[in-house]
C-alpha cells in the first residue's frame, strides 16, 4: 500500500532569521505600505541576502535599519526584490495557442480590455502587441500593463531593449507563430532595438500592486505569468479574487508554465481552454 | 548521525544525471519515508519527458514540480526546464529570478532553500556533474545539521562537481552510486517507528 498522503512537516521553529525578515516585511509595510508579507518565503529569503552582501550588510536587522531610515535605500530594496526575468514570447506555445484559441474569441468583441498584471519590463506586452496587431485586432484593443514596481514600468514603457537580445526574442518569434520578419517591429540604434511606437499606442502602463490595490477595470484577458509564484497561497487567493472579479463573464485568465488553479477556491469557477498552455476561461 | 526523522531528500546532478538517477529511483521503495526532490540540469526548452522517462524506473510518483505542490513522502518532485525550484515548509515554489551559475534550475537553491525550511531533517545528495553547482548548498545543509551525501568520484560519468564539494566542504558520506538509494533507505527509516 502506498502512504497515505500527509504532507511532510515543517520545519519545528523559526531561526532568527526567519523573525527578522518578518519584522523587516512588518517595518516597511507599515512606515512605506509596500505589503511582502505574504510572499513565498523561499525566493524572498534568496533575495534578501543578495541585497544584504550589495548593502554590505551582516545582518537582516542592519538592512531593516538602514531601509527604515532611507528611502533611497528602501528604492533599492524595491529594485533588488522584485525585478524579474522575462523575454518576448516567452514560452512560445503559450503564444500559438494563444492565437489559436482565444483571438477567435476576442473577434467576437468590438472592444477589447486586457490586463497584464506584473508585466515587469515589458517584454510580454509588446508581444501580444505585435499578435494582436498580426490578427487584425490591435486597433480595437487596450491593454493595461501593470505592475508595483515603479522602476521596471519606466523601462516597460521606453520599449528599449538592447540589440543583443533581438537574436532570441526573433527565434522566440517565430516559433510562437510569428509571420513576419521581427525586425520590422523596431528600429536598431546603437546598442538598443527601439520597438515601434504604434506597438505601445493602445498600451496604458500604470503602477499597481496585487497585495494592496483593487480592481479598476472589466476585462475579456487577464494575463498574469510567473507572478503569483512569488506569493504564498493567502496572496495567491487574495489575487485570485481579484482576477476573478476583474473577468468578465467567459473572460480569459493566461497564467505561467508551472502554474495552476488546482487547490485554489476559484478552480470551479473556470473552465480548461488550453490546460498545457495555462488558458482558463471565466464561467458565466 | 541524524536523530531526527528525515523530511526530505534533495538531489541535485548535471552531466551523467539521467542514468544515476535511475539507478537511485529504481532502488528506492515506493513507501520512502522522505519526499524527494531534483534539480537536474537541463535545456530550457527541454519538455516534460524526463519525468515520464524516470517514470518507468520507479515505483514513487515522479511530477514535474508545479507552484505550490505539497510535499508528500515517498513522492519525487523534478525541477522544471527553466524555474529554479524551492522547498518551503511543507509545499515547494518556483521562481524565474536569474540562472545561478548559469543554471535554472540551479542545485544551490533547491539545496539552500530545503536547508532553510527542514534544517537537521534535509538530506542532500550530489550526484555527477561538470561544474560546481550544488557545493554551496551542500555547505548549507551542512551548516544546518542536515545530511549530506556525494556520489564517489570514481563512479561519476563526470567527476567535476562530487569532487569539488569533497575538496569545499567535510562530507558525512562519499558513496559509490549503487550504494546510495540503500543508504538513503537505511537513513530515513531508521529513525521512524
Amino acid at each position: 500500500m502506498s502512504i497515505p498522503l500527509i504532507p511532510v512537516m515543517p520545519a519545528a521553529k523559526s531561526t532568527l532569521e526567519d523573525i527578522e525578515i518578518q519584522l523587516l516585511l512588518e517595518g516597511i509595510y507599515q512606515y512605506y505600505g509596500f505589503d511582502f508579507r505574504d510572499y513565498a518565503l523561499a525566493s524572498l529569503k534568496r533575495r534578501v541576502r543578495r541585497i544584504m552582501q550589495s548593502e554590505e550588510v551582516s545582518t537582516i536587522s542592519a538592512l531593516q535599519d538602514r531601509i527604515l531610515h532611507d528611502a533611497n535605500c528602501l528604492e533599492r530594496f524595491l529594485i533588488g526584490l522584485t525585478v524579474h526575468v522575462t523575454a518576448m514570447f516567452r514560452d512560445p506555445s503559450f503564444f500559438v495557442t494563444f492565437r489559436r484559441r482565444v483571438v477567435p474569441l476576442l473577434r467576437t468583441y468590438p472592444f477589447i480590455r486586457i490586463w497584464h498584471a506584473g508585466c515587469s519590463t515589458g517584454q510580454e506586452v509588446y508581444s501580444m502587441a505585435i499578435l494582436l496587431h498580426e490578427e487584425g485586432l490591435y486597433h480595437r484593443c487596450r491593454i493595461y500593463a501593470t505592475d508595483m514596481n515603479d522602476y521596471v514600468l519606466q523601462q516597460a514603457k521606453s520599449g528599449i531593449y538592447s540589440l543583443r537580445l533581438m537574436q532570441e526574442y526573433t527565434h522566440l518569434y517565430l516559433r510562437a507563430g510569428g509571420t513576419r520578419s521581427f525586425s520590422e517591429y523596431y528600429t536598431a540604434a546603437y546598442e538598443n532595438a527601439i520597438f515601434r511606437s504604434f506597438l505601445k499606442e493602445n498600451v496604458v502602463f500604470s503602477q499597481h500592486n496585487l497585495a494592496t490595490d483593487n480592481s479598476f477595470n472589466e476585462f475579456n484577458v487577464i494575463l498574469c505569468r510567473n507572478v503569483l509564484i512569488y506569493f504564498n497561497s493567502t496572496l495567491q487567493k487574495r489575487v485570485h479574487q481579484l482576477f476573478y472579479d476583474s473577468l468578465c463573464s467567459f473572460g480569459i485568465l493566461g497564467l505561467g508554465r508551472q502554474e495552476t488553479l488546482k487547490l485554489t477556491p476559484f478552480e470551479q469557477h473556470y473552465e480548461e481552454l488550453d490546460r498545457d498552455n495555462r488558458l482558463y476561461r471565466r464561467l458565466h | 548521525m541524524a536523530v531526527e526523522a528525515v523530511e526530505i531528500v534533495v538531489i541535485g546532478t548535471s552531466l551523467g544525471g539521467l542514468s544515476a538517477l535511475q539507478v537511485i529511483l529504481r532502488n528506492l521503495s515506493h513507501q520512502f519515508p522522505a519526499a524527494i526532490a531534483i534539480a537536474q540540469h537541463r535545456h530550457k526548452e527541454s519538455n516534460a519527458q524526463l519525468s515520464q522517462f524516470l517514470q518507468q524506473h520507479s515505483s514513487m510518483p515522479i511530477k514535474e514540480a508545479e507552484d505550490k505542490d505539497l510535499l508528500h513522502p515517498g513522492h519525487v518532485y523534478l525541477a522544471p526546464p527553466d524555474y529554479h525550484l524551492l522547498v518551503e515548509p511543507g509545499y515547494l515554489s518556483l521562481s524565474t529570478d536569474e540562472p545561478v551559475s548559469y543554471a535554472r534550475p540551479s542545485i544551490d537553491v533547491l539545496f539552500e532553500s530545503a536547508a532553510d525550511s527542514y534544517h537537521e531533517r534535509t538530506v542532500g545528495v550530489l550526484l555527477t556533474g561538470a561544474n560546481r553547482d550544488g557545493v554551496q548548498g551542500l555547505a548549507r545543509i551542512a551548516a544546518v545539521n542536515g545530511h549530506t551525501i556525494v556520489q564517489d568520484p570514481t563512479t561519476a560519468e563526470n567527476a567535476t562537481m562530487p569532487q569539488a564539494a569533497i575538496q569545499s566542504i567535510p562530507v558525512d558520506q562519499i558513496l559509490p552510486l549503487s550504494d546510495i538509494a540503500p543508504y538513503l533507505t537505511h537513513l530515513c527509516f531508521s529513525v521512524r517507528r
